[in-house]
């Protein structure tokens, strides 16, 4: 028994958004008249309960195998209206949007191009439409467990949530204790309290907590399986172990830039020149440089960030603060001693930053405009050469220590751990996340999530944010005990497949194995993505994205590349043509 | 009134991309020691409206190009660039000092800025029986206009020949027919002239098939390499070319030469093409030699005033020279020689020992020299 | 409309009550929807979206805040997880961490949602179609008595705002209603009246956003006396393609040929009492320039500042791009707006070249800085929260307790908490929606436990 589309088309106006620039009507009577269309109509907003009720009652009346949406970007409304077809009963995979919203009206001015393109993708949809064919969505299972890679303060807020919450979670650590950098800080800002006793607390609760087990000088080997499903090995001191998941939080943190990288700041030629994590040691107890307490403290902005020279346009976010606390510090366990802090742009931006900016300056630190430029000798001092850009001359400041505000760095291991979970980076060289507005935690590896620096350079508020925006995305597969699969995935043909592995080559998801007896290549539907590069990829177009065929995609191509520009004249419709009164 | 037109400079140098950090204006050696601001220069051309004035500016003709600041930049902005775009438009109104005038005259007509005669070129070399260039010959050995002409520096282009005979280097000289490679011309402002002489040059040595160039002047070097329209020659300065022998063993050094030796980065090796260490490593190679650093090494080298046209010019503070400065530093370095690797280097550090009567205790020498006497 | 929950929860068990619709509120209740929760979401405007849906661009991606926002917007409205009120307020919270009891008051729309299909036949007909001022657009744009605050309004329902339309103002509108007459669907109902709805919540999210600064408090930059003087959310609904100018840069119809932007104002500031970092402003006027630049061809863009805050992912590389296109950063911030003839001229001192400057405008643009709503006090006392000294609500610690407040359970999101930008906001959103899975998932076992129990 042959297939006999029955498709209903359904133009929206969108308010005047469509409708000012396409005349609507004109599509609809148009689309009447094309191969396996019953009935076309137009409406204001298609979206709206009572739009979406049209095509209800169609489906059921005149029994409707195939739906057509003209209106706004899939992204907007696919799953609204394939929620309304399965409402009563029709697969969601039958239905096909033309999108002559974002693709059309919003890009053209008004004219009869510009419905005629209209009527170019409304044509190649019900093209398309003709051939879809109904899928099935998947649920799988998933474990209710996570795993945590990097145990700082990021990856141990992150670990302690989802725990909190009720799931058994494992914390890959590779040195020997927890606490990452903030480890090695003396006092935070902007409350200048001791940093042990903040990160004590939180060690003590990783280290305690029931359903978190930490495994310290421990490292991620190998990670197999999809969200909801993770297999991942662990080698944990001479031991290996295997572990399954449902979410990987990666939280591996940065590294500090080098500042032998800027020569002419003299680091690791003057002992009088260290950077702000030096201080940080230092200042925990007696500040001496040389033996003797310094009289002149010099802090530089900048080192290593906003460099375009090398290679590090970004600002590392936390310095300038890092700065003025380290500042206040000076002042404090050295009241004699002058400070000056030489800065481009003073990025005291968060809740309490300004007024500790206030209070730094109030306390004595003296703050100059300038970039340094060089550091020189004289004596047993060194010299900081630099603009004052506010006075408008050059200067030179004795100083007996000299602090560099070094930037943060994504850490020298990126590639090998980005290799293992197949992430992406951002042109900074930090982890890249989905979406850099709306989807901060989020990779394009479904299951896998970012916590911490290694995102990005930020400071201890943020970085718990950020822990716990990971935590919550990552425990949605987790409370809800299962992940929908996507439907329209890869499909190989055996018939057709030769083994040669070029697909499996091309799918940065690892979706494609070799069938280890049958000698072709098999798509895992949970984790292949639907891009499609396999099927450009295959020499024998033995692979097929479902929902997007060769033959339906060539179906779209035939109508938009044999259109014929149709005549405005009152050409009887053979379907039901149909618009608001 | 000497009134430009800022907003095509500012397109032309992308002076919108400055975020008037400082860090030019804070490492500029000339403004150690006059008005000379890059970063204000910059700021003025972005806030100048109807014009900027050029009027008064005479710091402009400071500059020595030693681009610290160009090289220190967080933004890629380029101040020296800006500067000699500055410099142009002074020439474009004929405002220039007499001796630059004169120098920019000489150069156009007899192939170098010393007002020397093109015949006397070669006059240098006439007793060392050097090859003419001609095809096939592996260097060119571009000797250029001053160790040509300058009694001082001839000396280098001599230590310079006897090193490359003794290490059996294929090389040619083009003799009288030696034209100025017009680095200083650019500096100096004066593109157009500039720009002919880059084309006739580099019809000459395409003509002649060169393929391979070293030079004594890191200048020339800089500007055959960086400046002039791609060519297909491969251009050395003379310390890499030594650094080389050295390394492959070609070249060895059977005397000694007991001496400390502290070298001074010629700001057109090394700020500007990033070579410090071959220099280096041919003085190391010398038997003998100690070998000191001053504090202002590398990319902290302190700037002779040598380059950017200033040989011919004095500047707005004559009386603080900041060659004077660094033959200080060479002494309190504990050094007995001062060596480099750039004639216009060589010129302002001898006369600076000399205006501070320490020739007893203090020698400027080439590489190239105390190279050719430690064999 | 909303169907039973399908999963976790099943509609008997804990929920979530998230006060504020916008991105913040938005994206709590969407985290806690997805993971099996209900949520109650409570929007006082007639639709969600908040301040993002006012928005043009976003920085420094440049994606158009609509684009990314109303997703989101149509996922909460449609979730089955989400029981959304909009055009309603939280009046009365009792209870404890676990056990909270609100009282929802839903306003009278005067307008029954399930007939209304958004066609806006009324609007069209009432009788103050354009005379009305649309808070939407920050007061530049006119809307009638009855409308829906921007197109893509979630939920699609016309709303008559009892304030204007002349029958709830004077009891007699004419001899017809003109609405009702228009409204096809018969959707238009005097008679509506509040309603209260009483609900559970294991947890409490406050997500109640932000105003902005009033900049005639300064009165030497001269807001409110030259109308060419505006602020960054004004020039914004100007940018907008959805705003009273469909996106073109005009106050008067002409292009503004130079524009200066300063910033700061109304933030750093003690002498206003204001003394804190807005955080967004700078990037948001990176942003507008930007945006300026681009739609105003050979326009002269100024901006004058004290400090340049690009300290986010992509910022510092965004404001390189900006001043590339050519837009010029002036250190220094304007002392006073003057008239000059039918020119505005900006007086400042350009800290950098050492001396007073005068520039001159066709337009002003302040970036004014995030000021607590106007409410946020009766918010405060409604919810037992702590106000800080700026007047956003106080979290429990600022390094490490930045979502929870000083009342077990009710949980801080967004703009409330302090100044965000979009990003920031959204990370803030999440956390506090984990902090409120851990409190549903706890309440939840000891409810199942209570169950069990019995």
């Amino acid at each position: 028994m042959t297939f006999t589309p029955r498709i209903g088309v359904y133009v929206c106006h969108c308010g005047i958004n469509i409708a000012a620039t396409v005349d609507v009507g004109a599509v609809t009577q148009w689309a009447a008249g094309l191969p396996g269309v019953v009935v076309s109509r137009d409406y204001t907003y298609m979206c709206s309960d009572p739009g979406q009720a049209l095509i209800q009652n169609d489906i059921r009346e005149l029994g409707l195998n195939r739906v057509v949406v003209a209106s706004c970007s899939p992204r907007m409304h696919e799953p609204t209206f394939r929620a309304a077809v399965s409402a009563v009963d029709l697969n969601p995979y039958c239905f096909e949007m033309a999108n002559i919203r974002e693709q059309c009206s919003w890009v053209h001015p008004a004219a009869e191009t510009t419905t005629q393109k209209a009527m170019h993708l409304v044509g190649s949809a019900v093209a398309k439409a003709a051939l879809l064919q109904p899928l099935e969505q998947r649920q799988a299972p998933t474990t209710p467990a996570a795993l945590v890679i990097g145990g700082g303060i990021a990856g141990m807020q992150a670990a302690l949530d989802i725990a909190d919450a009720g799931f058994e979670v494992t914390l890959v650590e590779r040195t020997s204790s927890l606490g990452g950098h903030v480890g090695l800080l003396h006092r935070t800002f902007p409350t200048l309290e001791p940093t042990a006793d903040l990160l004590g607390a939180i060690v003590e609760r990783a280290t305690h907590h029931e359903r978190l087990r930490v495994l310290t000088e421990a490292e991620v080997t190998a990670v197999g399986g999809f969200v909801g499903n993770f297999d991942v090995d662990i080698r944990h001191g001479h031991e290996k172990e295997k572990v399954k998941v449902g979410a990987i939080i990666v939280a591996s943190g940065f590294d500090v830039f080098d500042a032998r990288r800027r020569p002419e700041l003299g680091y690791g030629v003057y002992p009088e020149v260290i950077t702000t994590p030096e201080f940080e040691q230092l200042s925990q107890s007696e500040v001496k440089i040389n033996g003797r307490e310094p009289k002149n403290v010099v802090f530089i902005q900048c080192v290593g960030s906003r460099d375009q020279a090398l290679g590090h346009p970004y600002c590392s976010r936390v310095c300038c603060m890092v700065t003025a606390k380290q500042a206040r510090l000076v002042r404090e366990r050295l009241p004699n001693a002058r400070v000056t802090v030489f800065y481009m742009d003073v990025r005291a931006f968060g809740k309490g930053f300004e007024e500790f900016y206030d209070a730094t300056r109030q306390a004595g630190v003296l703050y100059r405009r300038g970039n340094p430029s060089e550091l020189i000798r004289r004596g047993d001092r060194v010299v900081v050469r630099a603009e004052d850009t506010l006075l408008g001359e050059p200067v030179e400041v004795e100083a007996d220590l000299v602090i560099l505000a070094v930037g943060m760095a994504p850490r020298a291991d990126t590639d090998a751990l980005a290799g293992l979970l197949k992430l992406a980076r951002s042109s900074d060289g930090f982890f890249m996340e989905a979406h850099p507005k709306l989807r901060p935690v989020d990779t394009a590896m479904a299951g896998i999530f970012l916590a911490g620096a290694c995102q990005g350079p930020k400071d201890i508020t943020e970085t718990i944010a950020q822990a716990r925006a990971a935590a919550a995305t990552a425990m949605i597969p987790l409370m809800r005990g299962e992940v929908t699969v996507e439907a329209a995935t890869s499909v190989v043909d055996e018939e057709l497949c030769a083994g040669c592995g070029q697909c499996a080559s091309i799918c940065t998801f690892g979706a494609l194995t070799l069938h280890p007896t049958k000698g072709v290549m098999v798509s895992n539907a949970v984790l292949c993505q639907g891009c499609g590069a396999c099927a450009t990829a295959c020499p024998s177009g033995a692979i097929n994205v479902r929902h997007f065929t060769f033959d339906q995609v060539m179906a779209q191509i035939n109508v938009v590349s044999d259109f014929r520009a149709p005549v405005f004249s009152a050409a009887p419709a053979e379907a039901e043509v149909a618009s608001p009164s | 009134m000497l009134q430009i037109e800022a907003h095509p400079i500012t397109l032309q140098y992308d002076l919108f991309d400055c975020i008037q950090c400082g860090k030019c204006t804070g490492g500029c050696p000339m403004a150690m020691k006059t008005r000379l601001n890059p970063r204000s220069i910059i700021l003025r051309l972005l806030t100048a409206g109807d014009g900027f004035d050029l009027e008064g500016r005479e710091e402009l003709w400071d500059c020595t190009t030693c681009s610290t600041c160009s090289s220190r930049c967080p933004k890629k902005v380029n101040p020296m660039e800006t500067i000699i775009g500055l410099r142009g438009a002074f020439v474009e109104k004929g405002r220039v000092h007499p001796n630059v005038k004169t120098a920019l005259e000489s150069t156009f007509r007899q192939g170098n800025p010393l007002t020397m005669p093109r015949d006397q070129r070669g006059a240098w070399a006439k007793d060392l029986g050097l090859k003419e260039y001609a095809e096939g010959t592996e260097f060119l050995y571009y000797v250029g206009c001053t160790p040509s002409y300058d009694p001082r520096a001839q000396k280098v282009a001599r230590s310079l020949v006897t090193l490359l005979q003794k290490a059996g280097i294929d090389f040619g000289v083009l003799g009288n027919q030696e034209n100025c490679c017009g680095s200083e011309v650019r500096r100096l402002g004066e593109q157009g002239l500039f720009e002919m002489m880059a084309e006739e040059n580099t019809e000459t040595y395409k003509g002649l098939g060169v393929k391979k160039m070293l030079t004594t002047s890191p200048h020339c070097f800089n500007v055959y390499r960086n400046d002039y329209p791609k060519n297909g020659m491969a251009v050395q300065h003379y310390t890499q070319v030594l650094a080389g022998l050295v390394e492959e063993k070609r070249l060895e050094f059977s005397g000694k030469l007991e001496k400390t030796i502290t070298y001074h980065d010629p700001c057109y090796l090394g700020k500007h093409n990033g070579i410090f260490d071959e220099p280096r490593a041919v003085l190391a190679a010398i038997p003998g030699a100690t070998l000191v650093e001053m504090d202002r090494s590398r990319q902290k080298s302190l700037c002779c005033e040598g380059g950017g046209g200033r040989m011919w010019l004095e500047g707005t503070n004559p009386s603080v020279r900041l060659a004077q400065m660094r033959v200080k530093e060479a002494l309190e370095a504990g050094a007995q020689v001062l060596a480099t690797a750039c004639p216009f280097c060589l010129l302002t550090l001898d006369e600076a020992v000399k205006h501070l009567n320490a020739e007893d205790r203090l020698q400027v020498l080439d590489i190239a020299e105390l190279a050719a006497q430690a064999l | 409309m909303n169907e039973q929950p399908t999963h976790g929860s099943n509609g008997r068990g804990p929920a979530a009550l998230v006060i504020g619709g916008g991105i913040a509120g938005i994206q709590a209740s969407l985290d806690i929807a997805e993971a099996g929760f209900r949520v109650h979401l409570v929007e006082r405007s007639p639709s969600i979206g908040g301040r993002m849906s006012q928005l043009d661009k976003t920085f420094p991606t440049l994606d158009c805040s609509s684009c990314i926002l109303t997703p989101k917007m149509v996922d909460a409205g449609r979730h089955p997880n989400i029981d959304l009120y909009t055009y309603s307020e939280v009046v009365q919270v009792t209870g404890e961490a676990g056990d909270f009891h609100a009282r929802i008051r839903v306003k009278p729309r005067y307008i029954d949602p399930e007939k209304c299909h958004g066609c806006g036949l009324c609007a069209e007909a009432c009788r103050l179609a354009g005379r009305i001022s649309s808070d939407f657009n920050a007061g530049m744009g006119k809307r009638a008595a009855v409308y829906v605050p921007f197109p893509q309004a979630v939920p699609l329902v016309y709303t008559v705002d009892p304030e204007a339309c002349v029958y709830l103002t004077r009891g007699v509108c004419g001899k017809t209603f003109k609405c009702k007459d228009a409204c096809t669907a018969g959707a238009i109902d005097f008679d509506q009246k509040e309603v209260f709805v009483d609900v559970d919540a294991a947890t409490i999210i406050n997500a109640t956003g932000f105003d902005v600064f009033d900049p005639s408090l300064r009165p030497e930059l001269g807001y409110g006396v030259y109308p060419h003087v505006i602020t960054s959310l004004e020039f914004e609904r100007l940018a907008s393609a959805s705003g009273p100018t469909a996106g073109k840069i005009t106050l008067d119809g002409t292009l503004p040929k130079k524009l200066v932007f300063i910033q700061c104002v109304g933030s750093r500031d003690r002498s206003l009492n204001l003394p804190y970092c807005s955080r967004v402003c700078c990037m948001a006027v990176a942003k507008q320039a930007h945006l300026a630049h681009d739609r105003i061809p050979g326009a002269e863009i100024t901006v004058f500042y004290i400090d340049i805050r690009a300290f986010g992912k992509g910022f510092e590389e965004f404001y390189d791009r900006v001043r590339h296109e050519g837009v010029l950063y002036r250190r220094g911030n304007p002392s006073e707006v003057l008239r000059r003839g039918d020119r505005l001229v900006v007086r400042a001192e350009d800290t950098l070249l050492g001396e007073p400057v005068e520039v001159e405008a066709d337009l002003v643009v302040l970036a004014v800085g995030i000021r607590p709503r106007a409410d946020a006090q009766s918010v405060a006392e409604m919810l037992g929260l702590a106000l800080d000294e700026n007047g956003f609500f106080q979290e429990a610690h600022p390094k490490v307790g930045i979502v929870e407040s000083n009342r077990p359970g009710v949980l801080l999101a967004g703009c409330c908490q302090g100044p965000k930008d979009i990003p920031d906001t959204v990370a803030h959103a999440k956390a506090a929606a984990s902090a409120a899975l851990i409190q549903m998932a706890q309440t939840q076992k000891v409810m199942a436990t209570a169950h069990a129990a019995n």
